[in-house]
């Protein structure tokens, strides 16, 4: 599957089917700092992706300190 | 994954909530949570005329959105800061979005109104550049809202801005800012009221928020905040809530609660407390002769503008 990553913005191949919580395990990312979106929607933690799949990991934390 | 309201398929699971929603569930809480926020703070009354600090951001525009949502007249104020691209692309989401739905949006550019921008500022006052970018935002929106007759400024501040704010002032026991930290602050002599609906909400809930309203946000962070100390308290403080669902929740709330009051009498720490005079240019309040926005327009007069190196679109 393509998994799309962003700062920088860049695209992964990754081996499917994976859950989107082993995902992010693999990816090191924290669940509470990211969402996953696929075709304009969100994708549940439990969802499992497979080959085709096209995901992008959204970060969520920003940082302006104003 | 079942939404807890309705049983159907969820797309989302709030961990602090211990519960899975469905997109019209999850909307729903949103509204629900910034509602509750609005109420237990004494923030707003029904038809209240508030403007709105618009960035292109995810928080900024979910609270817009929400206002709008909930019955407020929310009208949009967005200051182009002059960052590169950032700001050009930001200030395109912020046009588009607010012309969209026909919601009134005032745009403020630093350059072409002002002179300066935030790049050029910081370099001519030798600080940050997010102590001259929140000095001249705070600045246009207050002064945006009194000459507007608003009846306060909304700012998209959410749980984790909040949490990491109170993380680094705690740290350092600044007593002056834990006694301003407040989702509300009520109007004084020359400033608007100032309310932070956003703060039952956390980031991940008002980026999906977006997502799931179809809100077209900047999702690109600007470029002055890289590596800031807020954004490392944020990561620490997302560590703590990976081991401990509801943890960021406890240490703000339980602040607002059982800690602030106990910091009520420390002196203000910026110049927003007891001002004596008017600003002789402007004629905002302000303790010296000409205000601090004042004085930065003076000071970056003639400067040579900062170019920034062109960053990558999002
Ligand atoms: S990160 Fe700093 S410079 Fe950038 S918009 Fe936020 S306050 Fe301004
Ligand atoms: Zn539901
Ligand atoms: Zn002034």
């Amino acid at each position: 599957m393509k998994v799309q990553l962003r700062n920088p913005t860049r695209t992964l191949e990754v081996a499917g089917p994976v859950s989107i919580v082993k995902l992010l395990q693999q990816l090191e990312l924290n669940r509470e700092s990211v969402l996953v979106i696929r075709g304009g929607t969100l994708v549940p933690g439990d969802a499992i992706l497979d080959d085709a799949d096209e995901v992008e990991v959204r970060p969520v934390i920003s940082g302006g300190s104003t | 994954m079942k939404c807890r309201v309705c049983r159907e398929p969820a797309v989302i699971d709030i961990r602090r909530h211990n519960a899975n929603f469905c997109v019209e569930h999850f909307l729903r809480l949103c509204r629900d949570q910034v509602a509750k926020a609005i109420e237990d703070f004494h923030m707003l009354e029904p038809g209240d005329r508030v403007l709105v600090a618009v960035s292109g951001g995810k928080d900024s525009l979910a609270v817009w959105d929400l206002l709008r949502e909930l019955g407020y007249e929310a009208d949009g104020l967005y200051v182009g800061l002059g960052i590169g691209g950032y700001s050009d692309r930001s200030g395109q989401r912020t046009k588009a979005f607010a012309e969209e739905r026909g919601w009134p949006l005032q745009v403020i550019d630093l350059r072409d109104d002002h002179g300066y921008d935030v790049p050029t500022a910081a370099k001519v006052t030798k600080r940050v550049p997010c102590s001259a970018c929140g000095l001249s935002k705070r600045h246009l929106f207050d002064r945006a809202a009194l000459d507007g007759g608003y009846d306060a400024v909304v700012t998209g501040h959410n749980l984790d801005d909040e949490a990491a704010v109170l993380f680094g002032n705690t740290l350092r026991w600044e007593a002056e800012y834990l006694a301003r930290q407040l989702p509300v602050l009520p109007a004084r002599h020359g400033f608007p009221r100032k309310v932070k609906p956003l703060v039952r909400l956390g980031e991940r809930e008002t980026a999906a928020y977006c997502v799931l309203r179809g809100i077209d946000y900047v999702v690109e962070e600007c470029p002055m905040a890289a590596g800031n100390k807020h954004l490392g308290y944020k990561e620490a403080l997302n560590a703590i809530e990976a081991a401990s669902p509801g943890s960021k929740h406890a240490f703000y709330f339980g602040f607002l609660d059982r800690a602030a009051p106990r910091f009520a009498d420390a002196a203000p720490a910026s110049g927003e407390g007891e001002v004596l005079g008017t600003c002789s240019v402007c004629g905002s309040p302000s303790t010296n002769d000409t205000c601090a926005f004042c004085r930065l327009v003076e000071r970056t007069a003639g400067a040579q503008p900062v170019v920034l190196t062109a960053k990558g679109s999002s």
